[in-house]
């Protein structure tokens, strides 16, 4: 993992934005005391994004079904546009991630956003990831081969 | 003749209001909700997103109720509500090979990289009820054990240096695949638009045709190469962002069916191999679609098609079960004239055969 301190790329941050769970996210949120100035560019709104695999996991790509997301875009006064799209049907999160993503681009709030948002929430996002690993891990089968005795 | 039928409103109308009755039940029984639905019967909502081919956990629960857990029922819902919706793009083919793994088994090799993890699986339990669950069970909390950070390549990487594995076949650059959604389907079809017409095709049809192909109806020597759950990243281009946008993880099952190939005129003798992937965790649906897939390659690899599950036309277009069911529910629709004319026919040609009947027994009796 990466310093605990450092900016997180734009696209790593859409990363923890869209896994968020939309409570947890619109907490931090409103303790942050970040201004929700933004006026809606376009939605809060929802809509299918087709999914794709790959034929034998690695050929040519096939449609396997489809997936409601959610999306909004959001201007600050400032002219700072901000995007968000995530899995689900959860507008407020979508809102909220588009201003995330606009105020992140203005340097007074960068480190704000990145420290009392993203930051927390990409700790609490990895710990539930390694617990998961942690749980899978504990049915790894280990084998052994009995030793006949024969001798 | 068509004749138009009125009648039966209030009939309707009460009887939906004794629908919503009957789904509450007794209301001395706290109602069930949505988190209940899908943390406790995950896999029948697993089941639901996936036959729906609509990944949305919430909405996939709530149809579960309304259909007082009719998983076909449930299903129509959630087709009929995607059809609501704007779509804004598809994703980039997920990459199962870097999926936050939750269960990975392999019946071909014992120490493959990454190795054998069972996960919350059915296999080996007993199959005895347990008693304690009609209680309110409190589970013990998993183990744990540090992970290993090795990576987890699919099963056909091991084999494929040595060409002894069949290659995934590429699309050309450009070429974009089939959506059975946006087009109907055509027969013969591309090997994409029956992947994505068996990921959303009925459990039990699978699972049957997939069976009848071990049982001899077009024997494909399968082996469960790889089966793996857990969840996959999910990204889209969009035009605003010059990066593939992610939209956070699905889970889903894939499957690697190994099946034995004598060789044709072209290719030599290999492996060759049957897909499954499937929303959620739905390992049987998964592999039951591995089966089918590869069966339905038959006139590709040079093999003679002489089963059921090999027929393209016959598996794909039998499918889908709200397709089907549609079809036979449809049934209980009044067919009144339809009747009136048929019972008309049967009256004459009993009529005919009376009178056939009689002239022969006047004639055997004159002789």
């Amino acid at each position: 993992m990466k310093d605990e301190t450092e900016p997180l790329s734009r696209r790593d941050a859409m990363v923890v934005l869209a896994s968020a769970p939309g409570d947890v996210l619109e907490r931090l949120w409103r303790e942050s005391g970040l201004p929700d100035e933004g006026t809606a560019l376009r939605g809060p709104e929802t809509g299918l994004v087709a999914l794709r695999g790959r034929i034998g996991g690695g050929g040519a790509p096939f449609n396997f079904g489809e997936a409601t997301v959610t999306r909004a875009s959001v201007k600050l006064p400032t002219g700072e546009v901000g995007h968000a799209y995530s899995l689900g049907r959860e507008r407020e999160k979508a809102r909220i991630s588009a201003t995330l993503d606009a105020l992140r681009q203005r340097t007074e709030f960068a480190p704000d956003v990145n420290a009392k948002i993203l930051l927390p929430l990409r700790q609490s996002s990895h710990e539930t990831d390694e617990q998961r690993r942690a749980e899978t891990a504990a049915t790894r089968v280990d084998f052994f081969t009995m030793t006949r005795g024969e001798d | 003749m068509y004749v138009a039928v009125k009648g039966g409103e209030a009939a309707i109308s009460n009887a939906h209001r004794l629908l919503a009755d009957r789904r509450r039940g007794d209301r001395s029984v706290p109602a069930i909700t949505l988190d209940q639905i899908t943390e406790q019967l995950a896999l029948a909502v697993d089941r639901v997103m996936a036959e729906g081919s609509l990944y949305d956990p919430g909405l996939a629960a709530l149809a579960v109720k309304q259909a007082r857990g009719d998983m076909i029922e449930a299903i129509f819902l959630l087709r009929a509500y995607r059809t609501t919706l704007p779509r804004f793009g598809h994703s980039r083919p997920v990459d199962t090979a870097d999926m936050l793994v939750e269960r990975r088994i392999s019946a071909t090799y014992k120490d493959l990289p990454g190795g054998q993890l069972l996960g919350p699986t059915f296999d080996y339990t007993h199959r005895l009820l347990d008693p304690e669950l009609a209680g309110d069970d409190q589970a013990e909390d998993p183990a744990t054990r540090a992970p290993e950070d090795q990576p987890m390549p699919r099963v056909n990487e091991i084999l494929a240096h040595e060409g002894l594995m069949e290659e995934d076949e590429v699309l050309s650059e450009g070429e974009e695949p089939t959506d059975i959604t946006r087009t109907p389907p055509e027969f013969p079809m591309g090997r994409d638009a029956r992947l994505q017409a068996l990921s959303r095709g009925d459990e039990g049809f699978l699972l049957a045709l997939g069976y009848s192909t071990q049982r001899g109806y077009a024997r494909s020597h399968p082996f469960a190469g790889e089966i793996r759950i857990g969840e996959v990243e999910v990204e889209i281009d969009v035009p605003e962002l010059d990066f593939p946008v992610p939209l956070g993880r699905i889970r889903v099952t894939e499957c690697q069916m190994v099946n034995q190939f004598k060789g044709s005129k072209k290719a030599p003798p290999q492996f060759t191999r049957g897909y499954g992937l499937v929303f959620g965790q739905s390992e049987r649906k998964a592999m039951a679609m591995a089966l089918c897939d590869r069966a339905l390659r038959a006139e590709e690899l040079g093999e003679d098609i002489t089963a059921p599950a090999q027929d393209e036309e016959f598996v794909i277009s039998h499918s889908d079960n709200v397709q089907a069911t549609g079809f036979v529910e449809h049934l209980k629709l009044p067919h009144y004239v339809d009747f009136q004319a048929e019972l008309g026919l049967v009256r004459q040609m009993r009529r005919e055969f009376e009178e056939r009947r009689n002239a022969a027994e006047r004639k055997e009796a004159a002789e």
